[in-house]
Formats: structure tokens, sequence, C-alpha cells
């Protein structure tokens, strides 16, 4: 039997745009969240020293995405880049604003530190939004015409879209609001607490309100979901998912440290889960197959080489990273 | 403005954004180096004022590493958004060789700036000294693979097409290893180091001008003065080097560089004028006779190929690359004097003493990266009108994009561009202006007790 490169190549694209939504999520999350801590409380200084060590390699996972996709499948990248034109380059200005702020913030004296905040939860918040948006021009489908994308330049705008912009915003707020309950301790762990419980019941509210909407956007997913044999797929789903939701909100309440923030990961991965039987095996909505947009075997096979040696020890100095910076963080923990 | 079309404004919106960019990197790949001889030379010798230096650029290196990232994830994402039919047709050739930019690169930088940055209290010296180390090969590994993806659209090699129209891997190493490849690659790295020793000399320099006796300055300014002195003749080698590559790969840029329309034997090496691609002349040259074909050619009748020998429509924008050309083997030239001046002075025993000296390091602080952009510009420039050289039209590669759009978005970049990196940039200035220190005896003892300083007590719990 012969290898099945484009098949193995979309699973690990899958992989880094989830480990990227997962990571990055999370710190996005905390962007999100940040102007609700009072400015003179230092509950800001904490909530990003939780994350400065590891955002960037958090964000890595996004130019593996974008990388990666160029590598394996050109044909989806150049037709999804100019598709999602302007929601990807709102996405790229919204982590410039939040990248830079991690160092500038603390270049400036305490008064000035709140322009560096606001630059924080802005862009956090428009890359999230942003990136919600994409996903949702996904989910409707792109059009493509002789390997070039032929729709309107607006397309991305819809209804639609600006509700999966918005879930993920909140989406991301629960994993941040639950790495916080992880990683911070006292008054405002306690504050966090309560926006894990609000964020996840906003969330949970949104996911159902696109999985209900998605089904109807076009016949394919209608079949999917509802008829022949996936529709076990749609029974089970919906359970895992109160599961985890279970284990939230239980967690949250019994002030339990690390629970939640699985669980809240949980969600997620059922979501994209979700995703991926919808779209499989098409790569892009509503035509482009996984194979029709692979590059030859050669680029696959070459790449496969590397990604196979370099990712297990990526997945190890990155797991060492974390555990160097493990446990609550204090006051004082940056160099600054 | 609103004439230019999209083409137009996506080509700028790239030249700007990768403009920008390269600043970042350039410093960066030359700082973490810096900074892992720093780190190592502290632990071999047990001098406080390498980590005292380290420490002080170690702040610098943050903020500007930074904003390299940031900028950094837009040039991912650049060609597809506005070279999609570039992006498809050269995506099965440069995309792995960009991937294994990300995968042996990025990640390696990433996951362990962090330890660099933040984990001196959390592991051992010489742990730390190994993330410091890994960040540094890391900046090497992703200079290796970028420029090994723009040689590939310089000098094309080891592909060949399919029916798509795509071009596609035939040999890796071919590709990989192509022609121009080795030349640019120690060029860009030798030119990194260059750049972040001129701006460390300069602190230095900046800095003895106000007390010559800060030993911190003296370090920085003595070891700066070294790579000058001895890394700029390999560079000019390297440079010169690369330039008869490219005479043999792309004569077209080279007979633009020299500003060449005719095919000439002892071409002579034209050192100002303007060059007109309309009149398809020099004007008002200043000229050394013979000496063009005696650098290309190391001959003096040597034949050059002129403009004349190439289609119209395939020349470069002859005045830009000219010039651009001239700027940046003019500042070359610079660091070499200031170089031998501090051979000089070294050997004297006035190094620290030469105000002259300290202010001439000073001024070309920032000479560096004028060099690279203009070298970059004139290696891009001169590619046109291509984006894979000879193969490819730049024409068509862009994406299916209007005008108003690549226009805000570049609108939009421009402002984002220089307030944020501007700032950013002003308090990478306001740190180097910071005096460089010997740590308070106070803050001394804090870092003893929280083991920061004399981490070896770490070490040694973990052995009993």
């Amino acid at each position: 039997m012969e290898i099945d490169l484009p098949l193995i190549w979309a699973a690990l694209i899958a992989f880094a745009i989830l480990a990227y939504v997962s990571l990055d999520g999370f710190d996005l999350g905390i962007g999100a969240l940040f102007l609700l801590a009072p400015e003179k409380s230092g509950h800001r200084d904490i909530m990003m020293n939780s994350v400065a060590p590891i955002w960037d390699g958090n964000e890595t996972w996004l130019v593996l995405g974008g990388g990666g996709l160029l590598a394996v499948f050109p044909l989806a990248y150049s037709v999804v880049l100019p598709a999602l034109y302007m929601p990807i380059i709102a996405m790229l200005l919204g982590l410039i604003f939040r990248g830079v702020a991690f160092e500038f913030r603390w270049r400036v004296s305490r008064k000035n530190r709140v322009w560096w905040d606001w630059s924080f939860a802005f862009g956090s918040l428009l890359a999230a939004f942003a990136q919600g948006v994409c996903l949702g021009t996904l989910i409707q489908g792109i059009e493509i015409v002789d390997r070039s994308y032929a729709g309107g330049r607006l397309d991305w705008l819809t209804p639609f879209s600006i509700l999966t912009g918005i879930s993920l915003i909140f989406g991301y707020a629960l994993l941040g609001a639950t790495w916080l309950v992880m990683k911070t301790e006292g008054e405002l762990q306690h504050m966090v607490r309560k926006y894990a419980v609000i964020t996840g019941l906003i969330t949970l509210g949104l996911v159902g309100v696109v999985s209900i909407a998605t089904p109807f956007l076009d016949a394919e997913y209608h079949y999917r979901w509802f008829e022949g044999a996936n529709l076990v797929y749609s029974i089970v789903v919906p359970f895992l998912m109160a599961g985890c939701a279970a284990v939230l909100f239980y967690g949250l309440k019994q002030k339990k440290d690390i629970r939640p923030f699985f669980a809240a990961h949980g969600i997620f991965l059922l979501c994209y889960i979700g995703i991926g039987i919808s779209f499989y095996p098409r790569m892009i909505p509503p035509d482009l197959t996984i194979w029709q947009a692979a590059a030859p075997d050669k680029s696959l096979g070459f790449l496969l080489v590397g990604a196979a040696f370099l990712i297990p020890i990526i997945l190890c100095y990155t797991a060492y990273s974390y555990w160097v910076f493990r446990g609550k963080v204090g006051e004082n923990e940056g160099y600054h | 403005m609103f004439d230019i079309s999209a083409l137009d404004l996506a080509r700028i919106q790239f030249a700007f954004t990768v403009s920008f960019h390269i600043i970042f990197p350039a410093f960066s790949i030359g700082l973490a180096s810096y900074l892992a001889v720093l780190e190592g030379l502290w632990l071999w010798k047990k001098e406080d004022r390498y980590m005292e230096v380290f420490n002080y650029w170690k702040t610098i290196f943050a903020v500007g590493f930074g904003m390299g990232v940031v900028s950094g994830v837009v040039m991912a994402y650049q060609f597809g958004t506005n070279w999609s039919v570039f992006s498809d047709k050269a995506g099965p050739v440069i995309g792995p060789l960009m991937g294994y930019e990300v995968l042996s690169a990025f990640f390696l930088e990433a996951g362990f700036l962090g330890i660099m940055l933040f984990g001196q209290k959390r592991v051992g010296p010489k742990l730390h000294f190994t993330a410091t180390f890994m960040v540094a090969v890391g900046t090497l590994f992703s200079a290796f693979w970028i420029l090994s993806v723009n040689s590939w659209m310089q000098t094309p090699a080891g592909h060949a097409m399919n029916a798509q129209g795509q071009f596609i891997p035939d040999d890796w190493i071919a590709v990989i290893f192509n022609p121009s490849f080795p030349y640019r690659l120690v060029h860009m790295v030798l030119a990194a180091y260059l750049t972040t020793a001129f701006v460390v000399g300069a602190v230095g320099a900046y800095h003895l001008l106000k007390n010559k006796a800060n030993a911190h300055a003296r370090l920085m300014f003595s070891m700066a003065m070294w790579m000058a002195a001895l890394v700029t003749p390999l560079q000019i080698l390297a440079g010169d080097q690369h330039g008869l590559n490219t005479l043999e790969h792309q004569p077209a840029k080279i007979a633009a560089i020299e500003g060449h329309y005719e095919n000439v034997t002892g071409a002579p090496l034209i050192l100002f004028g303007i060059p007109d691609n309309e009149k398809a002349e020099v004007l008002y040259p200043i000229s050394v006779p013979k000496l063009g074909s005696l650098i290309l050619t190391h001959s003096w009748d040597g034949e050059l190929q002129g403009l004349e020998s190439f289609p119209k429509e395939d020349w470069p924008n002859t005045f830009l690359i000219f010039w651009t050309f001239r700027i940046m083997v003019g500042i070359g030239f610079i660091m070499l004097a200031i170089g031998f001046w501090s051979l000089l002075r070294r050997y004297q025993g006035r190094l620290y003493e030469d105000r002259w000296l300290a202010r001439a390091v000073t001024l070309a602080g920032p000479s560096g990266f004028i060099a690279v952009l203009c070298g970059w510009v004139t290696t891009e420039a001169g590619r046109q009108p291509w984006t894979i050289y000879g193969l490819l039209r730049t024409s068509e590669s862009a994406s299916p994009l209007v005008a108003a759009e690549v226009g805000t978005t570049l609108l939009a970049f421009i402002v984002v561009y220089f307030t944020l990196f501007g700032v950013g940039v002003y308090y990478m200035l306001r740190l180097m202006a910071k005096t460089p220190e010997k740590t308070p005896e106070k803050m001394e003892t804090l870092k003893r007790a929280v083991g920061m300083v004399g981490a070896s007590s770490n070490i040694d719990e973990s052995r009993t």
C-alpha cells in the first residue's frame, strides 16, 4: 500500500492549528480579559507575567500553520489568503499590537503603562475576532475558479462569520481565565474563577448557536450531521461536550486549580473535531479536497522527514519550558 | 496616488513590510551570538563584568526580538495575501524550505527565549547558557533557510515544471544549495555580525566619551572593534565573491549596478553618475578607466555585457540599484577604515583615549542597518522584473486583488509600523543611553539570595 502523504500532512497541519488554538488561545484570552483587572491592583502584571516566557513559542504554531500550508498545500494557501485578506491582515496587526506590549509595557513609567495595557487588550481582541471570522468564512465555503479565489472581496463579512468571531473571543477568554485559575492565587484567582464561569456559559451558548446554524449553511453539512451513519457523531459529540462542561463548572465550584483548564481545552477539542467531521475530506469547502490541494509527493516527503524528527523534539523542549515556569506566578516574576 | 495599480501597491507593501522586518533580524542574529559569547566568557572566566554586560544587552535584545517576531509573522502571510499566484506556483519548492525554517529555527528560538529572558532564577547557569546558545543557533538556522529560499528565487536550480504550471522539486540538494546561496548566506551573516558590532561599539563609544574609565563600556568597545577590524575585510572579500557569482548568473543585474548600458571590453569603473534607462546611458559619469573590467573579470581588457544585451522589458531599475550598491560599498569601506584605525590605536595602547575614534564609531552606529537595507534593495530590485529569476514575472505573481484593498492595508501597515516600531526603537535607544554599570552591591546580595549570581548552588544541590 502506498503511503498517503497528503492525508498525513492534512493531519499534521490540523495538529499544528489545534496546537496554535490551544496554546495561543489562552494567552490571547488573557489579553481579552486584561482590562477587566483594575489598573492599580497589580493583577495585570501577574496576568502578563504568567505567559511572558511562553507566548512566543505559542505563536510559532501559527507560523507553522501558515508556512506549512504554503509548503504542503500551496493551492489551499494561495486561495484562502486572498479570500480572507482583510481578516488575516487585521489579525496580523492585532498580533503586533499585543506582541510588542509584552516588552514595551515595562519600558515606561507606571503612569504610562496603561497605553500598552490597551494595546495588549485591543490587539488580543482584534486577533481573536479576526481568527473567528476566518473560521466562519471557511465554514461557509470559498469559491475557486481556475486555481484562484473567485469570490467577492467582502465575502468574509457575514452575520455568521461575525458570530464565529465573537464566539472565538469568548472561547479564548475562557481558556485564558482557566489558565489564570491554574497560575494565580488569592484575590486574582477569585476574580478569574468568576470570569471562567461567565465566559464558560457564554461560550457554550455560542457554540450551540454556531452548531445549529452550520448544518443549514449547506446541504453537505446537513447530510453529514443528520443523516446516515454520521448521526452517531451528532449524538456523541454533544454528550461529550456536556461532560466537559460538567467537569469545568464543577471543578470551578470545587475550587480545583488545574481541572477547569483541561476541561476548557476539552470543549475546544470537541469543537475542533466537529469542524473536522464537517470538512473532511475537503480542505476548503465546498469543493477543494485534501488531495487536490496537496503539493507533489516529493515536497511532502521531504518536509515530512524533518517534521517527523523535529516535531517530537519541539514538543519536548516546549514541555520543558512550561515545566521550568511551572507553579503559581509571583508578583516580581519578570526580569524587568 | 489613485493611478497606482494593485500590483504596484502589493510590491510597495512587500518592500515596506520586509524592509522593516529585516532590521530586527539583522540585529538579533548578531546580538544573539554576542550574548552567547558573553555568557560563555562569564562561565569560563567568572568575571562579573561579562554577566553585567550580558544583562545590559539582554534587555535590548528582548525588545528588538519581540518586534522581529511580530513583523516576521506578517511575512509568513504576505506571500499568500498579496502573491498568491507565486505561492501556488513556487510553494512546492520554497514552501518546504520555509517549513524547515519554522521547525528548526523559530521553535528553537521561541522555546529557549523564555528561559533565556526569564529563567535565570529558575535554572542553573550552564542550562541558562545552553538556552542562550540555542537562541543564537536558532537565529543562524533561520538565516540559512530563508536565504536558501531567497537565493533560489534569484538563481533557481534543481526544479522541474508540472502540468499545472507549478515549480516542483527535482533535486533537493540542488534546490537548497542553489548557485548563489553559499555566497548570499556568508555575506548576510557577516553583515548581521558587523551591524551588531557597530551598534555595540557605538554604545560603548558613547559611554566612553562620557567616562573613559567605564569598564563595561571598554569591554563593549574593545570587543566590537575586534569584530570591525577582523570581519570587515572578510566581508569585503565575501561581497566581491558574491558579485562575481552574480555576474555569472544574473549578468543584467551586474550591468545595472555598474551602469553599463553597452557591451564593452576594458570597461571603466563608474564611481558616480545618474543612470537613465530611457536614454540608455549614465549621465555625468565620474569613472576610472578599465577598473570595472579588472574588478569583475580580473583582467584589464575583460569583456562585460551591458544592458543592451538584454531585452529592455527585462531591465531592472538601474538608477535605484546603481546608488544603493554604492551606498552599501561606501559604508563597507568606512567600516574598514574604522577597523584599521582601532587596530592602530590598540597597538599604541590608546584605544580608549582617542575621542575622535569614539565619536566616529558613535556616528557609525546605525551604518550596518543602512548597508543591509541598501544591499537587499540592490539584490531584490536587481532581480526585477522577475520573482523567480528568468522564469516567473512579478506581474504574473500577484493575487487577484483590487487597488483600494491593498492601498488600505498598506496604509494600515505604514501607520502601525511607524508608530509601534518607532516607539520600540526609541525604547531600545533609551536603554542604550543608560550607563552600563556594575550591579550595585545591594542588588548583588539580593540576587545571590535567590540564586541568580553564583547560581552554582543549584548545581551542587542536584549533585547531592
